[in-house]
């Protein structure tokens, strides 16, 4: 088994000198996989403060917290790190009896922006989706994968990108945009 | 790169797709009451189909949902796909 990757370690790297794209490593999350039902689904919408969306791909955003659906009874749950322990605890009392899973997957995963006016380009590196504004917009969010690394892709910008991806997968991914951005290097 | 369109998420790169197998196989109800040969088929016989053929798909690398479609083995043309648990829908 390889040794756990810091997040600090992921910041830690040379910035890259490239124009018009900047990648970082983000803070730590609180970060929940719900699945579940409708019932539960509206449970953990009042716990967790987001109407899970139900549309397809698509995320939604209040506060300081993002609900993103992954799939058609499961979202990806983010929120500061501190709110951590409440959010599970709310949900799960909210939700009583009805079957569902709620998994805390805060440190499983590490999260990258993407940012900049070629950011979707150097992303099409690596990634075979259609990244145009029309066929992306901001708002749509999906697990993809980039070149050989899964990854869950999240439109927050027009020139923004929100990356979540497994920790031991993090340095791979980061140094593959970095790869590519140096096409845009000075 | 070939489109798969997702029942979910609407067409997608092949790449975030994985291939399930023969579709519409239902497990036997009581499995004890059938013979080895019976089993085996069960098991590992597959239909090999020159032509529409009903097969399960998965979304692994999106909504990880399994799917079925119906596709032509001759010129590899998806003809459409559907949620598991629909029939198999008349041959386009
Ligand atoms: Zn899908």
């Amino acid at each position: 088994m390889s040794d756990l990757v810091e997040t600090a370690e992921l910041t830690e790297a040379e910035t890259i000198g490239a124009d018009g794209v900047s990648l970082e490593a983000l803070p730590p999350f609180a970060r929940f996989i719900f699945r579940g039902p409708e019932g539960a689904a509206q449970a953990v919408t009042e716990a967790f403060g987001i109407s899970l969306p139900r549309e397809a791909c698509r995320a939604r955003v209040a506060a300081d917290r993002a609900a993103l659906w992954l799939g058609p009874d499961e979202w990806l749950l983010l929120a500061p790190q501190s709110d951590e322990a409440a959010i599970a605890d709310e949900a799960t009392s909210r939700a009583g009896a009805l079957p569902f899973s709620l998994v805390d997957v805060s440190h499983r995963q590490v999260a990258f922006r993407l940012s900049g006016p070629r950011a979707a380009t150097v992303l099409s590196g690596g990634n075979p989706l259609d990244l145009d504004l029309s066929a992306f917009p901001v708002g749509m969010c999906t697990r993809t994968v980039l070149a050989k690394a899964e990854i869950v892709l999240w439109r927050t910008g027009p020139d923004s990108f929100h990356i979540e991806v497994w920790r031991s997968f993090a340095p791979y991914v980061r140094d593959f945009l970095r790869e590519h951005m140096r096409e845009f290097g000075n | 790169m070939l489109l798969i369109p997702c029942p979910f998420c609407g067409p997608r790169p092949e790449l975030e797709f994985r291939y399930g197998g023969q579709a519409h196989i239902a497990r036997p109800e009581n499995p004890a009451a059938l013979s080895d040969g019976e089993w085996a088929e069960f098991l590992y016989l597959r239909d090999n189909v020159r032509g529409v053929h009903a097969e399960r798909w998965r979304h692994i690398h999106g909504c990880a949902r399994f799917f079925n479609m119906l596709r032509d083995t001759t010129t590899d043309r998806i003809l459409t796909t559907y949620k598991t648990g629909e029939p198999r829908p008349e041959a386009v």
